[in-house]
């Protein structure tokens, strides 16, 4: 019963802190939405997005939030063996991921496309980029949770942990559908 | 050696009168407190039953005593900016405009962020958990953490005067372009930055804790509609906290990543667009005058039902005109800047948006006032404070409305006008409330009420202080002076104003003097003040249900509530209080994570402010594992037994 209830909090609050975070794209949502012409002498959307390349990105990261919620499933089955191949999977796919964003990154840095080039650049950079340090947050509480599990059974503990991740990993999800479509697609 | 300590050269040391000045007397000062703390063998005392403690309401103590340290230094800092603006008249002043404008700056930043915010965070921690009935509040880790980020914050802002370099010389809000660092470009800025985000992120880590404490902790037939008003403010600031700081820290990132990085958010050239920091910083920035304002008014409600014997009137309205106030303020933000050049129907729309939020805001003074009709009125220190509001806040009201309409605003906007109002907004709404909370439940905290007669001459002098240091600004408002002016002519004639206004400076400050007093004299006569029913005002909400000062565990048994002011309820039955059966109570542990992460987080911000990459580094590691190892910590609770419940609660002597 205590624990119900300290549960009820963890996840309310939990919550709130993801509605918090959602501000915070939101704001570089606006940001890019007002920067997005302000090319100056840099090139435009249109001339550098790779938009087959983002594809497979997004395929990538909804595969890992369908893994991720596989993990949970197995996890509320008991299942161990299942558990670790679901959330394997899920730090593989998020990985490919990162590593995708980051050579993107680095094509467009090495052709001289830098965030310093233009104003559209800098919203565009730190907006992927955002979302690129939430993914490396989560890569890294994901082998945080993996570590924990090898020491332990799965109890209840076990789950909440489990259920607040699958939520930050489906959250990220979310944005990343937005950036796709508001980003990529309208360029 | 150069790369070693980045921006951070001997230069950048202390060697201005003001920040050698202020490094020996902070240096002096925290020698002094170190040799007291071994003198008196307190350290251990200190750290165990303060620093490392859980219990909210020591957090929200320590709160109000680091903010009451800030007040001086905001204090400090007016004056000397009122001593230079009479100077000013017949010459140079004493101050160079660099070291004018910084200490504005500073001034308007220390007020609101590390004042009026720490002040309120306090009276939160204390008072809402014990007005719902409840032990603690949701995350007692959190809202340790969130204290020491405060702290952390508050020693950067003041760190330069014992490391050196400078304070932004931009305005509280470091508008863009001017703080980008094409026209910024010493520390000054960063300093700003580091400390805002540092303690914001305090702020919306303990706005999290309040929403999920006052959702889900509240005693047992406590509804929503018999919360009492102080937590329904709370609950709306809160909101508030949580809807915008976001936008802050955010804001504040970008502007960051324009100077560290060189990127062109606001910048002039490349494509920035430097309005739009404009537009980000006030919808964080209006939104959080209502932050402020909101439980100032909770406060208000509590002080006078029970000073005037009788139940708030219309306890439903009011809970409309806060819900209705805490969406409103979400959409006023562009009346700050009238004059960017907005299309004429933008300024109308903010405009009429900003005079209806002047509607519920009246409904709540209506409703005070008409609380008091046909009460048993006690003339006592937080009811003075609750009075001296009504007046001041209506007068402010008034300018503000005026401000509100765009062809005014055309006329005073960035004049003292507009100073002076939310100064009367801010002193006269927000501070008095502080005070008035602070008299009012001081007696809960500490067993004994604060001295009447010096609180009373402390609300006169502060009352007249306040009117003959503003009302000077309004009128030189109109006659053209600008915010932050640091020279003018003589043959202007504005030195007088400025002089009478220096005056009230005074008077405000013998306020304070009186304050300091009433503090000192209380403490030494503790015992002719003492009260040890717990109840020392004829309360009517949970807080004075149990003993002053609370036990650790708050309530022994938690409260079931059936009404509105549920504690006055219960004295009206008149029931003698049956003696319970005591249960095991489980509260958490202290923990000194949050001093270590905040600590990190400090040298981070520090080490940023001076480019100094291998120590931010460090900071980042320090914080990544102080989170895991506390993660990791499952044993964070202890218990404390039922029968040492019951000797504690024998010794009261309520049960019949």
């Amino acid at each position: 019963m205590v624990e119900h209830k300290n549960n009820d909090k963890t996840f309310l609050g939990f919550w709130i802190y993801l509605m918090t975070d959602l501000i915070m794209f939101a704001v570089l949502f606006a940001t890019f939405a007002v920067l997005r012409n302000n090319t100056f002498t840099g090139p435009s959307g249109e001339e550098i997005f790779n938009l087959p390349f983002v594809l497979a990105e997004t395929l990538i990261l909804l595969t890992s939030s369908f893994t991720c919620g596989l993990a949970v499933l197995a996890a509320r089955k008991g299942d161990k063996k299942q558990l670790y191949s679901w959330l394997l999977g899920t730090l593989f796919l998020g990985f490919a991921f990162l590593f995708m964003e980051l050579s993107e990154f680095q094509e467009l840095i090495h052709e001289g496309y830098t965030w310093t080039k233009s104003a559209f650049l800098s919203s565009y950079f730190t907006l992927i980029g955002t979302h690129g340090l939430h993914i490396a947050v989560g890569l890294f509480w994901l082998i945080i949770l993996l570590i924990k599990l090898s020491t332990s059974e799965i109890n209840s503990s076990i789950i909440r942990k489990l259920t607040l991740f699958s939520l930050f990993w489906h959250f990220l999800d979310i944005v990343w559908i937005f950036i796709f479509s508001i980003v990529y697609l309208i360029a | 050696m150069e790369d070693l300590f980045g921006k951070l050269t001997l230069q950048a040391l202390p060697h201005e009168w003001f920040t050698i000045g202020g490094a020996i007397s902070m240096t002096a000062g925290g020698l002094g407190a170190i040799l007291l703390l071994t003198y008196l063998k307190r350290w251990k005392w200190l750290w165990t039953e303060w620093l490392t403690s859980t219990d909210p309401k020591k957090i929200g103590v320590m709160y109000i005593t680091v903010a009451v340290f800030m007040l001086f230094r905001g204090v400090l800092d007016a004056v000397l900016l009122w001593l230079h603006q009479v100077l000013a008249g017949g010459g140079q002043g004493y101050l160079t405009a660099d070291h004018f404008q910084q200490i504005s700056t500073a001034h308007g930043v220390i007020m609101v962020f590390f004042v009026a915010m720490g002040l309120l965070f306090g009276l939160m921690n204390i008072i809402v958990p014990l007005q719902i009935g409840a032990r603690d509040l949701a995350f007692p880790f959190l809202n340790s953490l969130g204290f020491w980020l405060y702290v952390a914050g508050a020693i950067l802002i003041n760190i330069f005067f014992v490391f050196g370099g400078e304070f932004a010389a931009t305005g509280w809000l470091a508008i863009a372009p001017l703080s980008g660092l094409e026209f910024s470009p010493g520390v000054g800025v960063d300093y700003w930055i580091w400390s805002l985000q540092i303690s914001g992120l305090g702020t919306l880590i303990g706005g999290i804790n309040f929403i999920v404490t006052i959702l889900k902790m509240r005693a047992p037939g406590m509804t929503l509609m018999r919360m009492p008003l102080f937590v329904w403010t709370t609950l709306c600031s809160m909101i508030l906290v949580v809807s915008v700081f976001p936008i802050l820290t955010m804001t504040i990132i970008l502007l960051n990543l324009d100077r560290l990085l060189g990127m062109h958010f606001f910048t002039t050239g490349f494509g920035g667009n430097p309005m739009m920091y404009t537009n980000l910083i006030w919808m964080w920035g209006h939104p959080e005058v209502y932050i402020l304002i909101l439980p100032a008014f909770g406060i208000y409600s509590e002080i006078v039902a029970t000073f005037s014997g009788k139940r708030l009137f219309g306890y439903t309205t009011a809970v409309v005109a806060v819900v209705a106030v805490t969406l409103l303020s979400t959409l006023v933000w562009l009346h700050h800047f009238f004059t960017m050049g907005a299309d004429a129907n933008v300024n109308a729309f903010f405009g009429i948006m900003t005079m209806i939020i002047a509607i519920p805001t009246g409904a709540q003074i209506f409703n005070w006032i008409a609380t008091m009709y046909k009460g048993k009125i006690r003339l006592t220190t937080p009811m003075l404070w609750f009075l001296g509001f009504v007046a001041t806040f209506t007068f402010g009201g008034m300018a503000g409305v005026m401000l509100a309409i765009p062809p005014i605003d055309y006329q005073v906007h960035n004049s003292l006008f507009l100073v002076a109002h939310f100064h009367t907004m801010a002193i006269g709404g927000a501070l008095f409330g502080l005070f008035a909370g602070i008299s009012y439940w001081f007696p809960k905290v500490f067993g004994f009420k604060l001295n009447e007669k010096l609180g009373q001459y402390a609300f006169w002098c502060w009352l007249v202080g306040f009117f003959t240091s503003f009302v000077p600004l309004y009128i030189l408002g109109f006659m053209g002076v600008t915010r932050r002016l640091d020279t003018y002519d003589p043959s202007t004639g504005w030195q007088f104003l400025f002089l009478i206004s220096l005056l009230g400076a005074g008077i405000i400050a013998l306020g304070i003097g009186f304050q300091l007093l009433q503090i000192a004299v209380s403490i030494l006569k503790r015992k002719e003040n003492q009260n040890t029913t717990g109840d020392p005002w004829d309360g009517r909400t949970l807080e004075w249900s149990t003993s002053s000062p609370p036990p650790s565990y708050s309530f022994a048994v938690i409260p079931t509530v059936d009404d509105r002011d549920a504690f006055w309820t219960m004295k009206q039955a008149g029931k003698p209080i049956s003696k319970p059966i005591f249960v095991d109570i489980h509260a958490p542990k202290n923990t000194a994570s949050g001093i270590y992460i905040s600590a990190f987080a400090l040298i981070i911000g520090f080490s940023l402010v001076w480019h100094i990459f291998w120590l931010t580094v460090l900071g980042f590691l320090g914080v990544i594992i102080t989170v895991i190892v506390r993660t990791f910590n499952d044993d964070t609770e202890y218990t404390i037994s039922a029968s040492e419940i019951a000797k504690n609660e024998e010794k009261r002597g309520i049960y019949g």
